[in-house]
């Protein structure tokens, strides 16, 4: 065990990832205080799902190392992944099961018990406006339904850190305000939040700070100011 | 109070046999297959009963075995395909729980069509297959490569060409199983004496393929 105190919830050191010859992260370091809202930014292909993939234990670093918690990854990636709760590109779900069958499997498997899962996934589904289809297929769900019921999936178990890989993809307007609204409560519950997009319009509102990414690299790491981040972005050649 | 290990096994069995209730996209590519597969046999093999008796262990066996390979197939396609493997491996399911739920259902799902193909081929052959000590022997060898069939399915289902990586890989590692399995067949069916030490030999197989497998799994499935 390396707990660590109550130091940064995320400390990420020289961190690195090789995929075959091609370095798809190199030398990144950054550390997430507890309650920290981040953007990650930067142009497909910049290194942003593959971080948050190294940070949610899916994948192991080539090079560096990832302690979240004070536990390091993937050594203890045990011991944290109840903490940590990722929105991906697709939506994790069962396309055969309904909305209420795929919170409850997973409740399942992050350790829930039955009763305490039905309560949390009720409230949930009716948070993300999906109560009027909790017996429904998942496979009959537009894609904005699905990512809706894959942001509940995630808030499932309470996890303290939550990392969304371009949620807003697919999602209208309307969605993707609640969307925000979703997140905003997530942080004020005091959960870390690390959400990537390349969208630099599509700015969660409560976000506070801002890491670019750039090639694999670390461009800018600092507060969001709507005005110079458009400069930033663009001097960093995303 | 967390979920048990065991609890956690039967929720994801639950969970594979509730999406075939609805999807029979495993079972009925199974059995459709299985069925179509002996009756080439039938047709193809004009025997008379002696001759019968030599060839059918193998009949069965290696329709069973191919059988496998479709639903083995489709089964771990579907969790990698709609990257379910990714979101049970981001839960704090122990990784043998995992391959221990999903070889169950595969096994279920194999030993079913391994029970329909018994008496479809005692009428077919016209033998008698409704025998207690050839069903356990089908249901031992089902065990012990469907153990085998899960782990190298999560591997090569992250493959483009999964469909024929996974026989390529499958088979030269099943032979143990053919073999042992077909001899305990052919003992039963000509009442030899030696098909209990064929049948012994098949069991301790699966045993040692199945702790195997369940070992490496966590290997397998961790990138």
């Amino acid at each position: 065990m390396t707990m660590t105190g109550e130091r940064a919830i995320i400390e990420v050191e020289r961190l690195s990832k090789i995929y075959g010859v091609l370095p798809a992260l190199q030398g990144v370091n950054f550390n997430v205080s507890r309650g920290e809202f981040v953007a990650l930014l930067g142009a497909n292909g910049s290194g942003k799902s593959t971080l948050l993939r190294l940070l949610s234990g899916l994948s192991k670093p080539s090079a560096g190392t990832v302690r979240i918690g004070g536990w390091e990854l993937p050594r203890e990636a045990m011991a944290i992944r109840a903490q940590i709760g990722l929105v991906a590109h697709r939506p994790l779900l069962y396309e055969n099961l309904t909305a209420r069958e795929n919170l409850a499997f997973f409740g399942r498997m992050y350790g829930m018990q039955k009763t305490e899962c039905e309560a949390r996934g009720k409230t949930l589904l009716r948070q993300v406006g999906l109560a009027r289809r909790v017996d429904t297929l998942v496979r009959t769900f537009s894609r904005g339904m699905k990512q809706r019921l894959s942001i509940a999936r995630t808030l499932l178990h309470e996890p303290d850190v939550l990392l969304l890989d371009e949620p807003y993809s697919g999602l209208d307007r309307s969605v993707a305000e609640s969307l925000d609204d979703l997140l905003a409560a997530a942080q004020q519950e005091g959960r870390t939040i690390i959400l990537s997009t390349h969208q630099l319009e599509r700015l969660p509102p409560t976000a506070g700070r801002a890491l670019i990414l750039s090639r694999g690299q670390v461009a800018y790491d600092g507060a969001i100011e709507a005005s110079e981040l458009a400069v930033i972005y663009q001097s960093a050649g995303v | 109070m967390k979920t048990s290990y065991v609890e956690t096994v039967l929720a994801i069995i639950g969970k594979d046999l509730r999406i075939e209730l609805r999807s029979r996209e495993l079972i009925s590519v199974m059995a459709v297959f299985a069925l179509l597969s002996i009756l080439v046999f039938s047709f193809a093999l004009e025997l008379d009963r002696a001759a019968r008796e030599e060839v059918v262990g193998g009949v069965l066996w290696v329709t069973l075995i191919f059988a496998s390979l479709l639903g083995l197939n489709r089964s771990l396609a579907q969790e990698y395909d709609q990257g379910n493997l990714d979101a049970l491996l981001l839960t704090p399911t122990p990784r043998s729980a995992i391959f221990i739920g999903k070889f169950a259902g595969n096994a279920l799902f194999t030993g079913l069509v391994g029970l329909l193909l018994l008496p479809l081929m005692t009428a077919l052959y016209g033998m008698n297959l409704l025998d207690g000590r050839l069903i356990a022997t089908a249901l031992v060898g089902v065990f012990g490569f469907c153990a085998v069939g899960t782990l190298l399915a999560t591997m090569t289902a992250q493959t483009r060409a999964r469909e024929a990586l996974l026989p390529i890989a499958m088979l030269p590692l099943a032979l143990p199983f053919l073999l042992t399995a077909v001899r305990a067949t052919k003992g039963i069916l000509t009442g030899a004496a030696e098909w209990q030490v064929w049948f012994q030999l098949l069991a301790g197989i699966t045993v040692i393929y199945f702790v195997l497998c369940l070992l490496l799994y966590g290997y397998v499935v961790e990138e």
